[in-house]
């Protein structure tokens, strides 16, 4: 494999030809913060997957090792009409990231929303609660190891099962 | 993470800590928040307003939704109240989620479309434009140029529905009923197009991993230009009803106001951020389809207020027409979609000849077809704004991760900005500008 770019101390990869950052957990948020200046001003999408059954995906650049989690930010440039894409990898033992809501206040929902269906905690985040599903409902959806079907419905107000 | 020991008004519901709490019960960046002063005020600022001890006994927390008719759905907005002036705001959203994202990492590539246009049900053309979209870029397939230039007809048609959608609830939500009428008669003539085209009037699974799935209809050239004639002396009757008329500039103009960095940060895009004044929009600034080759104006406000994002739908539907008339003269010859017996299915006069046709329409419809590993973020320019889709596979028939990028869920996050100070019959014109489709809040 090529040498690896580096921008803002982080490996850059291009993936069917957009752009991705690597940021490890730490640097995460001081490299927004340093795309932010760059110009890249709106946090157009905060989301997640849950690598649990696909552990060997495609577009790491060596010397990032894979976690079960991975954040995926999408950020967006109005002057240089570019997009940016930071893939940020979050372990499952300790699934906490920084939060963006003090650079970008967009990223409250979305974060939120993470939160709610992959169990990523946000440190700094104003407001972590969930976000799509009740406040007392069990486990988070979109992780892999949440089956689709045979839940028992777990509203409160719903009857036993006939 | 739960916070159950806080206080909460009112009755107890499942949200619990979604809800809006009362003033001593919030940190100060929720506070920030929630009275819509994320740019305005430093947060010390925000944490002496919290301390003011006195406003809780003089104002009141209710609730607008999840069934008020003036949220489109089941948005739930909780308003604190000091009279009829509103303070703070939070929308609590979640009543429609179905899971269609994980619902969608079930199904496969060619049965996605089917899940992903009943997402945002006012402009579904989009939603599976940008699911096939990011399909084909995984695939590395390039579409031929009639199945592109059909797509952008049928989401520059469902683009002016769309806006006609906004513009009948957005007179009613205001007071004036018969827009309601004319909104929806108005709509009615472009779905009916839909209906001949797709055969459905929604969700019509239309657009498809590799093109479309049926050519045009005979006469449909015809039936456009009928369309584009009828619709612009319509508009000129919306303008004789409601933009010149002093009481629709009373009940929007000022109203519910934005400036640009808020928009920015709060990740506004579509209509709500270019009537701030922020020219974006990616038709024109990161082309896909064949925008590129077609002439439109991107309409921009100038105050960010409620008059400001009517004004530039309504406008927005003539350059839609103007697009429409482009595509008619210039619309191609050829196929309506790849010519890949691995990606579409066989035509079905040809499965009767022919058992290789048979095997690969078999093989389509059952397993679907495989996808290069990879993972791609497409965007393209809803009615609403950007609408995203973050696709990864994993090497097989069905999406490993399907995330579509909703705008209206972004859009929302303005409501505590543009609210705050208004009264409540402002925050109705606010939430019906805002035109969220709660399908793709919540999806």
């Amino acid at each position: 494999m090529a040498d690896v770019e580096l921008r803002h101390g982080v490996p850059e990869t291009r993936a069917l030809g957009q752009v991705v950052l690597h940021p490890p957990r730490g640097a995460y948020r001081d490299v927004v913060a340093g795309l932010r200046q760059e110009g890249f001003t709106m946090c157009v999408d905060v989301t997640a997957v849950d690598y649990l059954t696909h552990p060997g995906r495609s577009g790491l650049p060596p010397g990032v090792a894979p976690e079960r989690f991975e954040v995926v930010v999408t950020l967006l440039s109005f002057e240089r009409r570019e997009r940016l894409r930071l893939r940020v990898q979050v372990p499952e033992h300790d699934p906490v990231l920084d939060s963006l809501y003090d650079l970008h206040p967009s990223s409250e929902a979305p974060e939120r929303e993470v939160f709610d269906m992959f169990g990523v905690a946000f440190e700094g985040h104003p407001d972590l609660t969930r976000i799509l599903m009740p406040e007392d409902w069990e486990g988070h959806p979109l992780r892999k190891d949440y089956s689709v079907g045979r839940i028992p419905v777990q509203f409160k107000a719903a009857g036993a099962p006939r | 993470m739960t916070s159950t020991e806080r206080v909460y008004p009112g009755a107890i519901t499942s949200e619990g800590a979604q809800e809006l709490a009362a003033r001593g019960a919030s940190t100060a960046a929720e506070l920030l928040r929630e009275q819509g002063s994320v740019l305005r005020l430093s947060e010390v600022a925000a944490a002496e307003q919290a301390d003011r001890a006195g406003p809780e006994d003089e104002t009141m927390i209710i609730n607008m939704g999840p069934q008020h008719p003036s949220t489109h759905g089941v948005l739930r907005v909780m308003l604190e109240l000091e009279g009829e002036t509103v303070l703070r705001t939070k929308p609590i959203m979640g009543y429609l989620h179905t899971g269609m994202e994980k619902t969608g990492e079930d199904l496969t590539y060619l049965q996605g479309a089917t899940n992903v246009t009943r997402m945002d049900y006012a402009s579904p053309f989009f939603n599976e434009l940008v699911f096939s979209l990011a399909t084909e870029a995984l695939l590395e397939v390039d579409i031929p140029p009639r199945a592109t230039w059909i797509r952008m007809l049928m989401c520059e048609l469902n683009r002016i529905s769309s806006h006609f959608l906004f513009l009948a609830t957005n007179g009613m939500d205001l007071g004036a009923i018969s827009m309601i009428l004319y909104g929806w008669r108005e709509r009615d003539m472009v779905l009916q197009f839909f209906e001949k085209t797709t055969g459905l009037r929604m969700n019509h699974n239309y657009v498809r991993p590799g093109g479309v799935a049926v050519d045009l209809p005979d006469g449909w050239r015809d039936d456009v230009l009928r369309l584009l004639d009828a619709l612009p002396s319509r508009l000129e009757e919306y303008d004789d009803l409601m933009t010149g008329q002093p009481i629709w500039r009373g009940r929007t103009q000022g109203i519910g106001l934005l400036t640009p960095e808020e928009a920015v940060a709060l990740g506004a895009t579509g209509p709500i951020l270019r009537s701030t004044g922020v020219p974006w929009d990616l038709r024109r600034d990161l082309p896909y389809l064949a925008y590129d080759q077609v002439d439109f104006n991107v309409v921009v406000g100038s105050y960010g207020d409620v008059f400001d994002r009517y004004a530039i739908r309504l406008n927005e539907i003539r350059e839609s027409i103007d697009i429409v008339r482009q595509i008619v003269d210039r619309m191609p010859g050829g196929d309506y979609r790849v010519q890949d017996r691995k990606i579409t299915p066989p035509p079905r006069a040809r499965i009767d000849e022919s058992m290789e046709a048979l095997i690969h329409h078999f093989k389509i419809f059952t397993e679907g077809f495989r996808v290069p590993e990879g993972e791609v973020y497409v965007a393209v320019e809803s009615p609403r704004g950007e609408l995203g889709c973050y696709l990864v596979s994993d090497g097989s028939g069905k999406p490993y991760r399907l995330h579509i990028r909703g705008p209206s869920f972004y859009n929302l996050q303005t409501l505590p900005h543009m609210m705050r100070g208004g009264l409540i019959p402002d925050a109705v014109a606010v939430i019906s500008s805002v035109d969220p489709i709660m399908g793709e809040v919540d999806r």
